[in-house]
């Protein structure tokens, strides 16, 4: 288990992306979660260097100058994931000069234009307040998405997106981890034909369009950006189709299998009536555990077991908000928790949270476990990890210590002030 | 200056005048309850003057369903009156929390409840939900909570949108709500008159009615109403506006009492030519708040515009009972518990619009840590109100996190009796004490934990809700013959 030497490749690698150089880092005596074979580790030392997880055992002994955390059992996870969201290209929801997620084509007005060209991590903003919000309740990374389609002027093949890091960093997005959202089903109808039919109608054009020489005319979906965009997702790109209803599950997978598609499927509040559809084509779901009702007629099965049954089919689950709750993005953990208490087992839980999400954007390799080699987002719990009386002590991202600050916890302490002052009078 | 003096007095005096044939009623009232809930239909409570609106004309025909006696042995019990007891029993016969306390005896009959490793709390209860008026399914022919037609709408009640088969109430009461209160939207200024229900199977919800629950009014701060009248051009566009125009309607409503006095004192004196005033609904309610007798729920973030409210509310000699949202609650907790005002809160909603940018998850945790303050976890939503449990527990967390320890036995009062003081139903539920409703819940451990499952939910001593053998079919009509099971 001892770890001796670190692998410069890795240094170099982190060294071209942070701006603060990341210290060595020795957390000792933590309850260790490693997401990995090796399992829940009881008692065991985690070896932060140059931002990479170095080492992960008991006892390890700590570099000169190295900081020592000591854990004293404490919970440590993989830095979370926080679901699709707009972390850091919203600030006010319904400000919308404050917020970037959503495409709105106004004018030309055609029958109906798909762009998805559409890229809203260029509109990522580090400086966000959400940013700190977001990342000192153990949330280290996001899947930055368009937004749903805004009313009757968006699209709803919404653009592209990718994970973003959350320590604060301009190049802040994850290579590799790029997909293509679609929005499916009675969310959309205003913007699509008024029917889930017309929504792969018009799919099938739109593929024929990036398949075709001919040129985009005022009668055809794709720009020629748009065109080479869709096309490059034809050769195996990973598409998340927002839906819900079984039938319309079965259509995406269908779908995706004759054009060479690899589908996530996000949300699926009825993905457990397919499961076994699911598991046949190793087809993910990201999924809101805490749906339970039909809220639309796309909705009609939703139940809280969904991650259960799913994971027990064996379909690969993450979760993330049905609603896309960016300012609430940390709550994310109390998804996972009450799918634990649904009938899904905790590492099963956590893994959707951590190693499950990073493997289906593509970023298993370096994200989502506590394993040497990984870059080291760590996350020290003063509890239970999904519990929802459990704060992160201390957020790691790239092996830096996370200054556990936000706005809401500098208003906090202005207005704490004040009601000691009043307690005391 | 002088006017608005007079006016004042004016107010104050019809208030005055109306407590004591008021007050009695309520008395009355509450005992009739007790024996009209169980046996006979109420009888219509007789008018007593003229521009009340004593009739109630939708009565509540909620009926205590028989039960057996239910004695919950063993269990942690925290009571809603800001005591644990551990290893203790709880005894409800006939409908009422019969006693509390260790090694009870069961009566011949009783259902035995083994509490060992649970906990046993009041029923929960929502002040802020829209069940029923939003219901699920959301679509185009369900969306009865906003008559956003025209910034003050007091004449409209929630009640008269509530659709009772919402597959909403049944989720929610799997998270032990046994009592809520349904509010009209925060479009506008004065949305209406809100209503509180009994968390139980039925087809009409004058079935659900919570027996003896005064009525509330909706009204609301801020963005919506000036977002909704002013996107149209029309009054409040602005948070002045929005001052103005909920002042206008107590004038309306002051001068409205003052005509029935005024026939009232001419009548009294034998002018047989007297003709009462024409009867507004709009004013009916307005009024009804005015006498005391109708309790104010108003939508409000940002701390100086419930600071302006509060103002308001003693300009015309009326008392809001809490304010909802209230993301800035927390910097003027002080002002709230002074003037005895509840804060009806999220624990962690925030930046959704600007009023909510403010918003921290220590909020319920400052506001209930001023002296005598009053926080309460609210939902305004149908996923949050299946777990304000676990709402609550997020922001206790937090508040330990800064040195403010809010102990189980006090947090749950933030779900049970606290927003029963707000709603006015205290002495009849909101605590397990001695003669109140046995509207109980037991949890399968702590209820402030992500895990935490009601195990049994009881509402008037009627079990309604058993996790451990569930109901074959649905609750909701609109469940039935769904397809929620797994093809084959």
């Amino acid at each position: 288990m001892r770890m001796r030497v670190l692998g410069l490749v890795f240094a170099l690698a982190l060294g071209a992306s942070t701006s603060v150089s990341a210290a060595d880092v020795l957390i000792r005596g933590a309850k260790v979660y490693t997401m990995t074979a090796t399992g829940t580790l009881a008692n065991a030392d985690v070896l932060v260097r140059n931002g990479r997880i170095a080492a992960v055992g008991a006892p390890l002994t700590a570099p000169a100058g190295a900081t020592v955390i000591e854990a004293q059992g404490r919970p440590l996870t993989p830095g979370l994931f926080g679901g699709v969201s707009a972390v850091g290209v919203e600030e006010v929801e319904q400000e919308d000069g404050t917020n970037d997620e959503n495409l709105v084509v106004r004018e030309p007005f055609h029958e109906m234009q798909l762009r998805p060209e559409f890229d809203p991590t260029v509109a990522f903003n580090p400086r966000s307040t959400l940013v700190p919000v977001t990342r000192i309740e153990g949330v280290t990374w996001t899947m930055l998405a368009p937004g749903k389609p805004d009313g009757a002027a968006g699209s709803f093949v919404q653009g592209q997106g990718a994970a973003v890091t959350l320590d604060g960093r301009y190049d802040a997005v994850l290579d590799g981890s790029r997909a293509l959202f679609v929005n499916l089903g009675t969310d959309v109808f205003s913007i699509s034909g008024g029917s889930r039919a017309a929504q792969f109608m018009v799919l099938d054009q739109a593929i024929r369009e990036a398949c075709s020489p001919g040129a985009a005319t005022e009668h055809t979906l794709l720009h020629p950006a748009g065109r080479e965009v869709l096309k490059r997702y034809l050769a195996g790109g990973r598409v998340a189709f927002d839906v819900d209803r079984a039938a319309d599950i079965r259509q995406v997978l269908a779908f995706s299998k004759r054009n060479g598609l690899k589908p996530i499927i996000v949300s699926g509040a009825e993905a457990w009536v397919v499961a076994a559809d699911l598991a046949r084509d190793n087809v993910p779901v990201l999924l809101d555990s805490l749906l339970a009702l039909p809220s639309d007629f796309d909705h009609i099965g939703a139940r809280l077991d969904n991650a259960a049954l799913l994971n027990k089919a064996g379909v690969k689950i993450a979760f993330s908000q049905y609603d896309r709750s960016s300012h609430n993005a940390r709550k994310v953990r109390q998804l996972a928790g009450n799918a634990v208490a649904h009938g899904l087992p905790f590492v099963a839980a956590l893994a959707g949270l951590t190693s499950n999400p990073a493997e289906i954007f593509g970023l298993g390799a370096t994200r989502g476990r506590i394993a040497r080699g990984q870059v080291a987002d760590l996350v020290l719990w003063s509890g239970d990890p999904l519990e929802v009386t459990s704060l992160a002590d201390q957020v790691w991202i790239a092996g830096v210590a996370i200054d556990m600050h936000s706005r809401q916890s500098e208003l906090r302490d202005r207005y704490l002030e004040r009601l000691r002052q009043n307690q005391a009078r | 200056m002088k006017r608005v003096t007079s006016l004042m007095v004016a107010a104050c005096l019809v208030a005055g005048c109306a407590a004591t044939p008021g007050k009695s009623d309520k008395a009355a009232t509450k005992k009739e309850d007790a024996k009209a809930a169980s046996t006979a239909p109420k009888e219509p409570v007789p008018r007593e003057r003229p521009f009340t609106t004593p009739d109630d004309p939708y009565p509540s025909t909620y009926r205590v369903p028989q039960s057996p006696p239910t004695l919950i042995r063993g269990a942690t019990v925290l009571t809603g009156t800001g005591t644990r007891l551990e290893n203790a029993d709880v005894l409800m016969v006939d409908g009422r929390i019969s006693a509390v306390g260790a090694n009870l005896t069961a009566p011949p009959g009783a259902r035995v409840v083994d509490g060992k490793g649970r906990w046993v709390t009041p029923g929960l209860i929502d002040i802020h939900s829209h069940l029923g008026v939003y219901p699920s399914p959301a679509v185009t022919g369900t969306q009865d909570g906003n008559e956003s037609t025209a910034p003050v709408t007091a004449n409209v009640w929630a009640e008269h949108s509530v659709w009772p088969l919402d597959p909403g109430f049944t989720t929610a009461l799997a998270g032990g709500i046994t009592s809520l209160e349904i509010l009209p939207g925060s479009a506008n200024l004065i949305g209406g008159r809100s209503v509180v229900l009994k968390n139980v199977s039925a087809v009409t919800y004058q079935a659900m009615k919570f027996p003896g629950a005064p009525y509330g009014l909706k009204m609301a701060c801020g963005e919506n109403p000036k977002r909704v009248y002013g996107s149209r051009n029309t009054a409040p566009r602005t948070r002045m506006g929005n001052m103005a125009g909920y002042r206008a309607q107590w004038i309306e409503a002051q001068e409205y009492l003052r005509d029935f006095e005024k026939y009232e004192q001419k009548r009294l004196a034998g002018d047989k030519e007297a003709k009462p005033p024409k009867r507004d609904l709009k004013l009916d309610t307005l009024a009804g708040v005015l006498k005391g007798e109708i309790l104010v729920q108003m939508h409000c973030y940002r701390a100086e515009e419930m600071a302006e409210v509060i103002d308001m509310s003693k300009e015309f000699g009326y008392h809001v009972a809490a304010f909802h949202h209230g993301v800035e609650a927390y910097k003027i907790a002080d002002l709230l518990a002074e003037n005895g005002i509840c804060g009806a809160l999220w624990a962690d909603w925030w930046g959704f619009k600007m009023e909510a940018f403010d918003g921290i998850q220590e909020n319920l945790v400052f506001v209930d840590a001023a002296p005598n303050g009053c926080a309460i976890v609210h939902s305004d939503s149908e996923e949050g109100i299946q777990r304000l449990n676990q709402e609550a527990a997020k922001a206790m967390a937090h508040g330990a996190r800064v040195g403010l320890l809010v102990p189980p036995e006090r947090a749950i009062r933030w779900i049970t009796a606290n927003p029963a003081k707000a709603l006015g139903i205290l002495d009849k539920t909101g605590t397990l004490e001695p003669g109140k409703m046995a509207d109980v819940v037991v949890w399968n451990g702590t209820p402030f934990s992500v895990y935490a499952l009601a195990d049994q939910v009881f509402i008037d001593g009627a079990l309604v809700l058993d996790r451990a053998n569930p109901d074959p079919k649905p609750r909701s009509d609109f469940m039935l013959g769904q397809p929620t099971e797994a093809a084959p």
